[in-house]
């Protein structure tokens, strides 16, 4: 379970990022983090990885997100970055995705079994040995979700998860996160694509949580999206 | 610098290439490397006779690898003539008269000038067939086992990554300031200033979030390298064959045994 608990941030003083936010996430949710650019939601990723520091109380499972626990969190935790350059980092897409077992201390064999696995399990097994800077954006996004599931977490936050990417590829990664059974917190302005992933949507809007609830409810509520500078998903119109 | 990326990519392809040299394990080629290096770099000033013959263990190699010499050459054309413009100065500085060529004089300055040039040119044919036809995660983890520090192993490796990253940068401004400029060879003077910093900004933005996401998955300063091949008979005696070829080249000065051969 993931809690937020009167969290504030800022990253210049009296301008909050994150005013006062309050909410929970239960185990195996889907949550859709929606909002206008500079709501906050890139913050909360932040904040939730432990890559930014707030006041208030972030908690997973019990444990509190502070600087003595951030192995213990982060082993649980998968990010998938909006842009993939910037994750794949290893020269083949094979190397990227042993990165993480290996630092978690799973043996070669065990990770190598796990790679393998994974990369069936998405249709991927073609791109094993391919370099990175070869695969094209859709392919690369689906390796970059890969390196995350090779860690085995336990949430996935992925940020604008569909950016960038053609209808075909866009669908891919659609149904591959549909698939995926972890707790998932994903941020995007593709509200089609939250729709189809997520049961629950957040609204959050200058830090605050506007809205909070089924994301049927409130992806069809014009008003409230077109009065936070969003529009109702193609699906809703 | 869209062709500038894809030799950086180039690079890793041709390190796994499948030849007898790419076979070879990584500390040893890293091994004969340093050996000749150095013993390329303790031939005399003027010992130009002495140091030709060194050339044909990376030619050899570079047959022995499936990479020709002038990929090699193409691929450090930018240091190559900083290489050679070391001892450019040399006949300036040093014009005794060592030997006549056809009743022209040969000064030393001229001899430590070209000696000097080979030298640079066949370290740099060493390193490079090297990294060309060794993984460079393979090299780190060789410099690893041989106790190089690890912060300074994990600083290569992260430079190497890093000049991608910073390529990367460079074409997507070089492009969105040429379409802003068009019919403008270059960037102009004035500009250079903002752009590099913007550059550096921008590869620094890019780094920062690469790290992030390395530890997010969980890297605390090490790397864990693939194994790298374990030592075999064959790299023992690819090591023996070419520390023995040093050792005689330095020993036995070829070039003045095969004049005197002709002279008699």
């Amino acid at each position: 379970m993931i809690e937020f608990e009167h969290v504030s941030f800022e990253y210049e003083k009296g301008k909050a990022v994150i005013d006062d936010m309050s909410f929970s996430i239960d185990k195996g949710e889907s949550v859709g983090l929606i909002g206008a650019n500079g709501a906050g939601k890139s913050t909360i990723m932040k904040l939730l990885l432990g890559l930014a520091t707030g006041s208030g109380r972030i908690s997973i499972d019990g444990t509190d997100v502070n600087s003595e626990n951030l192995s213990k969190i982060r082993k649980k935790m998968g990010f998938v970055l909006q842009n993939s350059d910037n994750q794949m980092f290893m020269p083949t897409v094979y190397e990227d995705m042993m990165f993480a077992p290996l630092n978690y201390m799973v043996s070669r064999e065990d990770a190598e079994k796990r790679v393998d696995a994974i990369l069936k399990s998405l249709d991927l097994e073609e791109l094993k040995y391919k370099y990175n800077h070869k695969i094209s954006g859709g392919e690369k996004r689906m390796a970059a979700i890969a390196t995350i599931l090779a860690m085995e977490p336990e949430i996935i936050l992925m940020d604008e998860p569909t950016s960038a990417l053609d209808p075909y590829n866009r669908r891919i990664v659609i149904n591959t996160i549909k698939g995926l059974e972890q707790t998932k917190i994903i941020t995007s302005h593709d509200l089609d694509m939250i729709l189809d992933t997520c049961e629950r949507v957040i609204l959050i809007s200058k830090g605050k949580v506007i809205a909070d609830g089924p994301a049927d409810k409130i992806l069809s509520d014009k008003e409230l999206l077109e009065k936070h500078r969003m529009e109702l998903p193609l699906g809703k119109q | 610098m869209e062709k500038a990326l894809a030799e950086l990519g180039h690079m890793d392809e041709m390190a796994v290439m499948d030849s007898p040299v790419h076979h070879l394990n990584a500390g040893a080629k890293l091994l004969a490397t340093v050996i000749y290096i150095i013993v390329v770099m303790s031939f005399d000033k003027y010992s130009l006779s002495g140091l030709v013959p060194m050339l044909l263990w990376p030619v050899f190699m570079y047959q022995m690898s499936g990479i020709h010499v002038s990929t090699c050459f193409y691929k450090l054309r930018i240091v190559l003539p900083l290489v050679m413009a070391v001892g450019l100065f040399n006949p300036i500085f040093d014009r005794e008269i060592m030997f006549t060529i056809g009743g022209v004089g040969v000064s030393g300055g001229v001899i430590s000038m070209i000696t000097l040039m080979l030298k640079g040119v066949l370290c740099l044919m060493a390193s490079f067939l090297l990294v060309a036809t060794t993984p460079f995660d393979s090299i780190c983890a060789a410099l690893q086992r041989v106790h190089m520090p690890k912060m300074l192993v994990t600083l290569l490796l992260l430079t190497y990554r890093y000049v991608g990253v910073m390529t990367e940068e460079l074409a997507v401004m070089t492009d969105a300031y040429h379409l802003r400029a068009p019919g403008q060879k270059g960037i102009q003077f004035s500009a250079w200033g903002s752009f590099l910093g913007q550059v550096l900004l921008r590869s620094m933005d890019r780094a920062q979030e690469l790290y992030s996401s390395m530890l997010l998955r969980g890297y605390h300063q090490h790397f864990h390298y693939a194994p790298i091949k374990k030592f075999g008979s064959e790299d023992a005696i690819y090591l023996a064959l070419s520390i023995a070829f040093f050792a005689a080249v330095k020993m036995i000065n070829f070039g003045e045994l095969l004049g005197s051969m002709f002279m008699r």
